[in-house]
């Protein structure tokens, strides 16, 4: 296994400023913004991108975390079930632009599971996606509105996004499976 | 994360993992609950059967909210005005069961060990809803639920079971339950409705309410079933209430709050007065609602692993 670094801490820390710039940009209405990320790193993200846009306007943005164990489309067949653990939406998300946040889009099935999730809890009025790293090999036809990071990979590469909250540091790395 | 056993037969012998694998997982199950729709996908598909050999309305639909919360397919199955009072016997509702691909099964029988036996003899997942004078485990689970969220930790807490120990399959879970979490568990009620040898499960045994109260962290009250008072076991209900009813002017006397749990149906005024099971420390309403999220746990975590 060999493990080749993308971006550093300080690139993290770039590239959430820039995403935290482009989700103002592209909703006028701070005011009905709301960051939902997905467990375990969406959900970090979420709260920095939160607090980045705190910063930037002087607004509290409601952040909240979404757990789509129940919706998965792998669950039967799995010796290693996921631990399931809370989803924590503390507030009314219909009627909301709810920015979805997760770290890595790869088939597209964590999305799709995330969207079920968050329409049985609410009806936003819109639902956008960030991401941080776009690494393509899509199994749904699902698309990303904001993304961090483009980074094209081969089905036997995995990327690893560490965050200082789960992870003690922060990076995005491309690791190589086997024998390349 | 998955249980150790495919079935939830009784608490005697799950390990300390798979009971906080559980409860850990019916907390978030109680997050569910609290959404506008209550209802989410992981047992699609599956077929669930509630086999009642004995009445329980509340323990039914319990479980059958808890089944199709999590989508699953429910078929009911009441002993009387079935084929049970046409004489067919445990075996074969087992065999037409099978027949009839059913993927978990939920039985709650009037004889101890019925589950064992089912899950023996069939391929689905066998969960006990009660049998005889043995164990309701989830009964248990969501008492222990119940105190874990009121307390934090079960670690080191002092729950007492109080009343009708000999006929209380909820007594045993609870017991079971509880030790192995690490609670320090007593039993109080007349030596006319303790069973011989409890100790032996690990603890400890009062016959007066008053020397069991200055100890206690929760009291678990029992009910007294009604019919019981003509089995020459106790006097009266009268002297029941008086000597062990759980009343204000008892728990008053404790040092600190006592929680007060209770399986239901109350009889108030026999085992509990009223003012205690409506008090502040009555958490009896919430075992209700965590009822439905332990069972939540157990279908899902037995349910979408195979």
């Amino acid at each position: 296994m060999t493990q080749t670094k993308l971006v550093d801490a300080d690139g993290l820390k770039r590239t959430i400023n820039r995403l935290a710039h482009e989700v103002v940009e592209k909703n006028r209405d701070v005011r009905s913004l709301a960051i939902v990320g997905i467990r375990t790193r969406g959900e970090h993200l979420a709260h920095r991108i939160a607090q980045k846009i705190r910063e930037i306007e002087e607004i509290d943005i409601p952040v909240g975390i979404l757990d789509i164990t129940l919706y998965r489309d792998d669950l039967r067949g799995r010796l290693d079930q996921p631990q399931l653990k809370s989803t924590e939406i503390l507030f009314d998300i219909s009627g909301k632009t709810v920015v979805l946040v997760d770290d890595v889009l790869f088939t597209g099935r964590t999305i799709r599971s995330a969207l079920n999730a968050l329409m049985d809890i609410g009806r936003p009025a819109r639902i956008e996606l960030l991401v941080l790293v776009d690494r393509g090999h899509r199994e749904l036809p699902i698309k990303a509105d904001i993304v961090g990071k483009n980074v094209p990979t081969s089905s036997r590469q995995e990327v690893r996004v560490l965050m200082r909250e789960s992870d003690g540091e922060d990076g995005i790395y491309l690791v190589e499976q086997g024998n390349a | 994360m998955a249980l150790e056993s495919r079935h939830l037969l009784g608490l005697e012998g799950v390990s300390k993992e798979d009971l906080t694998l559980i409860l850990d997982t019916a907390r978030s199950f109680r997050e569910v609950l609290e959404r506008p729709i209550k209802k989410v996908p992981p047992l699609q598909g599956k077929t669930i059967v509630n086999l009642f050999f004995e009445n329980s309305t509340r323990t039914r639909i319990s479980f059958e909210l808890a089944e199709r919360r999590l989508s699953a397919d429910v078929v009911n199955f009441a002993a009387s005005g079935s084929s049970v009072s046409k004489g067919e016997t445990l075996k074969d509702t087992a065999r037409n069961i099978e027949a009839m691909k059913i993927d978990m099964v939920v039985i709650r029988h009037q004889s101890a060990g019925a589950p064992h036996f089912l899950s023996r003899v069939v391929r689905a997942n066998v969960i006990n809803a009660g049998d005889g004078l043995h164990e309701h485990p989830t009964q248990g689970l969501l008492d222990m639920m119940t105190l874990r969220e009121k307390h934090g930790s079960l670690e080191g807490m002092h729950v007492c079971v109080v009343g009708d120990i000999l006929h209380s399959r909820v007594a045993r879970s609870n017991i079971h339950g509880l030790r192995t979490m690490g609670a320090d568990v007593s039993v109080c009620g007349p030596s006319t409705l303790m069973p011989p040898s409890i100790e032996e499960l690990g603890v400890r045994v009062y016959h007066r309410l008053e020397d069991v109260i200055p100890s206690v962290d929760a009291l678990n009250v029992l009910r007294i079933q009604l019919e019981r008072q003509h089995s020459g076991l106790f006097p009266s209900l009268r002297e029941y209430h008086r000597f062990f009813g759980v009343t204000k002017e008892r728990v008053d006397r404790a040092p600190r709050p006592i929680t007060i749990m209770h399986p239901g149906p109350i009889n108030r005024d026999v085992e509990i007065s009223a003012d205690v099971a409506d008090g502040e420390h009555s958490v009896i309403l919430e075992q209700v609602t965590n009822g439905v999220a332990v069972r939540m746990a157990v279908l899902y975590l037995l349910g979408s692993s195979n």
